[in-house]
C-alpha cells in the first residue's frame, strides 16, 4: 500500500488532475476551490500544460471547448455560482461530444448563498444542468483520497464515450485535510491513443475535422442525440459505481454521496454497536445513478433513508428506483450545514418507531406555514398544497 | 492559356447560403486566399460564430469549430494554447463580438493571445431577422429600434477597432471595407498580415471589415454600399490604428 501523504483536497483534486495527464486549465477564482487554480497556475508550467485565469466562468468553460477540441485533457473548476455560469460550454460540450473534466466544489445556494460546502447542485449536475438533452457522467468522491484519484477516472470515462465528466464534490471534501496516496502511476499524455476526432495539424491524411454541436438540415439534429444516447445506455448499463456497507441484512438502508456518506457511515457504526441493523449504499457515480441495486436493496430492506446536504434533490432518484416498494425519507441539511451523525443516528430510530425526529418532510412545513405567516384564507389554490 | 483566377484551395467546393450582395462571401474568399499564399490550411483552425455566418466551419476547407454567441476569442485561447503549432482564426460579427462577446475580445487581446480575428460590422444582427446591434448607427432603422436608433435611448455605436488599439497587448488592428475592388484589395492585404502576424509570433492582430446587409437593411446591394459609404465611414473610419508588427522589409 502506498504511503499516505496529508493533502488538502483542492490540491489533491489538482495534483490528481496532473497526474491524470491534464495539461490545460482554465478557471476563474470562486471559493471554496481557490486552492485548484492557485496550483494549476505553477503546476502546469512545470509539466509543459496551459493555465489561464480566465475572465469569467463562461470565457473558462470555452476556453476547455477549443482546448478539448485538440485532443488534450483539459479541465475546470468551480463553485456552485460558478459553474451555474459554465452551463452554457457545458451544453455545447456535450452537444460536441468532446470529453472533459468540469469539478464543482459545491457551495450553498440559491444566489450567492454562502461559502461552506453544499449538496444543492445535484439535480443541475446529473440532468445536465444546460439547455437541450444531454448527461454528463458525474463522480461523487467521498475523501481527499478520492478527490485525488477521481480525476483519471473521469478523463478516461469521458474520452471512452465522449462525454463531458463532472466531479461533483463540495467544499468540506476541497478544504479539509486527510491523508492520500494515489493508486495510479502518473500518465504521460504522449502515451495516450491518439483521438482522430480531434482539431490540430492535417497532414493530408485524413478529412478535415469539426467540432460543432449544431444540425440544422431536417431530421438531423435527432439522429446526433439517439445516436449520443447509444453511448448513454451503455454507460447507465456498464459504468454505475457505489459502495455499500452493511446492507447484507439491514432494516433501514441510509443512501447518501459525497461528505455526507462520511457522516452517514458514522451513524450506521454508531446504531450497529446498539444492534440496529442498518446500512450505507453510496453512489459514487450519481450519473449513471446506482438505479438497479437501490431496486435490489428495496427488496430486502423496510426503508431508506436519504442524507443530503439539501432540500432532497438526490432523493428524486432514489424514489424513483425504489418505485413505491418501500417508504424512503429524508433528513435534509440545505444551506450549507454539516449533517451530523448523531442526527442520522435519531433519524433512523425514527423511521423504525414512526417517529418524525430530524424526518424532513414539505408537507410539515407547508403545516407550519400555515400556522404562521399563510393564512388560510389567502390561498389561491385549496388542493392541500400552497400557490 | 493560364488562368489567371481559381476557385481558392482553402474554400471548399459548395454554394453558400450567404444573401446576394452580402459582404460575407468576399471575405471568406479573402481569408482562404491568405490561407493558401501563406500554405497553412493544413495546420488552420476556424472557428465560426453563432449568426450568419455560423457555417463558415463548413465553407472553410481546413479543420474548424463551431462555438457559443460571442465565445470565438475564448475558444480560440483554448486552442492556441493547446496547440501553438496551428493558426487559430475566430470569425464574428458584430452582434457576436461587441455584445454578447464583448469581455472576451477585451481580455482575449489584454492577454495577447497570438490569435487572429476577423471582426464583421454590418451594423445589425443579420441571422435572427435585423435588430439592433452594438454597432447600428445613430437613426438607422432596425427591428427592435423601428424609429431608428435613438441615441438618448439606446446610446452611441461602439467602435471596436479603437476600443481594443488602448490595449497594450493588441498588436495589430485595422479597419477595412469591402464596399469597392480597391477597398477589397486593401482589405485582403490587411487580413494576410494578420495571419502572417500570428505566424510570426506577433501576438493579438485584429481586423474589422465594414460590411453591407441589403436584406436586413432592407435596400438594393447598390444602395447599401452608398449607406456603408456615407453613414458608416463617418462613424467607422477606416485606418490602422495599431501596428506593432513586423514591418514589411522594404517599406
Amino acid at each position: 500500500m502506498a504511503e499516505k501523504e496529508l493533502k488538502k483536497g483542492n490540491e489533491a483534486l489538482a495534483e490528481g488532475a496532473i497526474r491524470a495527464g491534464c495539461r490545460f486549465f482554465a478557471g476563474y477564482p470562486i471559493t471554496p476551490q481557490n486552492e485548484v487554480p492557485e496550483y494549476m497556475s505553477w503546476r502546469q508550467e512545470e509539466v509543459g500544460g496551459a493555465f489561464v485565469q480566465a475572465e469569467s466562468e463562461i470565457a473558462a468553460i470555452n476556453m476547455i471547448y477549443g482546448a478539448a477540441a485538440t485532443g488534450v485533457r483539459a479541465m475546470t473548476s468551480s463553485s456552485s455560482p460558478g459553474v451555474s455560469l459554465k452551463q452554457e460550454g457545458i451544453s455545447y460540450m456535450a452537444g460536441a461530444d468532446l470529453p472533459c473534466l468540469i469539478v464543482n466544489m459545491m457551495r450553498g445556494g440559491p444566489g450567492l448563498g454562502n461559502i461552506a460546502g453544499a449538496q444543492g447542485d445535484y439535480m443541475q449536475a446529473t440532468r445536465g444542468g444546460g439547455n437541450g438533452d444531454y448527461r454528463l457522467i458525474v463522480l461523487a468522491p467521498n475523501s481527499v483520497e478520492e478527490l485525488g484519484n477521481f480525476p483519471k477516472l473521469a478523463f478516461e470515462l469521458s474520452e471512452k464515450y465522449r462525454v463531458p465528466a463532472m466531479i461533483l464534490a463540495d467544499g468540506i471534501l476541497g478544504q479539509m485535510m486527510e491523508g492520500m496516496s494515489y493508486n495510479f502511476e502518473p500518465v504521460d499524455p504522449k502515451t495516450l491513443p491518439a483521438k482522430p476526432w480531434a482539431l490540430g495539424i492535417n497532414d493530408g491524411t485524413r478529412a478535415k475535422n469539426m467540432i460543432s454541436s449544431y444540425g440544422l438540415a431536417e431530421g438531423e439534429l435527432e439522429k446526433m442525440i439517439l445516436k449520443r444516447a447509444e453511448r448513454y445506455a451503455l454507460i447507465e448499463r456498464d459504468e454505475v459505481r457505489f459502495e455499500e456497507r452493511f446492507t447484507e441484512d439491514a432494516e433501514v438502508v441510509i443512501v447518501a454521496y459525497g461528505i455526507s456518506a462520511r457522516a452517514s457511515m458514522a451513524a450506521v457504526n454508531a446504531l450497529r454497536k446498539e444492534g440496529i441493523k442498518v446500512g450505507l449504499l453510496r453512489p459514487i457515480t450519481l450519473w449513471p445513478f446506482p438505479t438497479k441495486k437501490i431496486a435490489q436493496l428495496a427488496d430486502k430492506c423496510k426503508a431508506m433513508l436519504c442524507a443530503e446536504m439539501s432540500l432532497g434533490q438526490m432523493i428524486t432518484d432514489v424514489k424513483l428506483a425504489v418505485n413505491g416498494k418501500i417508504p424512503v425519507h429524508l433528513y435534509a441539511k440545505p444551506g450549507a450545514f454539516f449533517p451530523i451523525a448523531e442526527d442520522i443516528e435519531t433519524a433512523v430510530k425514527s423511521i423504525l418507531t414512526g417517529k418524525k425526529d430530524f424526518l424532513f418532510n414539505l408537507s410539515d412545513l407547508a403545516e407550519k406555514a400555515d400556522n404562521t405567516c399563510h393564512k388560510p384564507e389567502n390561498k389561491i389554490c385549496k388542493e392541500g398544497t400552497l400557490l | 492559356m493560364n488562368p489567371v483566377t481559381k476557385r481558392p484551395e482553402s474554400l471548399v467546393d459548395i454554394p453558400t447560403h450567404y444573401c446576394p450582395g452580402c459582404g460575407h462571401s468576399v471575405v471568406h474568399r479573402l481569408i482562404a486566399e491568405t490561407m493558401d499564399e501563406l500554405d497553412i490550411r493544413k495546420r488552420t483552425i476556424c472557428i465560426a460564430p453563432v449568426g450568419c455566418a455560423v457555417f463558415a466551419d463548413k465553407y472553410f476547407n481546413c479543420d474548424a469549430i463551431q462555438g457559443a454567441h460571442g465565445r470565438g476569442p475564448a475558444i480560440a485561447t483554448g486552442l492556441k494554447r493547446s496547440r501553438p503549432d496551428t493558426i487559430v482564426f475566430s470569425y464574428q460579427g458584430d452582434g457576436d463580438l461587441a455584445s454578447i462577446g464583448m469581455a472576451e475580445i477585451v481580455h482575449a487581446a489584454a492577454r495577447g493571445e497570438n490569435i487572429t480575428v476577423i471582426f464583421i460590422n454590418n451594423t445589425i444582427y443579420g441571422m435572427t431577422g435585423g435588430q439592433m446591434a452594438p454597432t447600428t448607427l445613430v437613426g438607422q432603422v432596425a427591428t427592435t429600434a423601428p424609429k431608428g436608433r435613438n441615441e438618448k435611448l439606446q446610446g452611441n455605436p461602439i467602435n471596436v477597432s479603437e476600443m481594443l488599439s488602448q490595449l497594450k497587448s493588441a498588436k495589430y488592428i485595422e479597419r477595412v471595407s469591402v464596399d469597392t475592388p480597391q477597398n477589397v484589395m486593401k482589405a485582403k492585404k490587411a487580413i494576410k498580415k494578420a495571419f502572417q502576424n500570428q505566424i510570426d509570433g506577433v501576438g493579438f492582430s485584429f481586423i474589422e471589415v465594414l460590411s453591407i446587409c441589403p436584406t436586413n437593411w432592407g435596400v438594393e446591394p447598390l444602395k447599401a454600399l452608398e449607406f456603408l459609404r456615407t453613414k458608416m465611414m463617418t462613424q467607422y473610419p477606416l485606418g490602422v490604428f495599431k501596428d506593432e508588427g513586423k514591418k514589411e522589409e522594404g517599406k
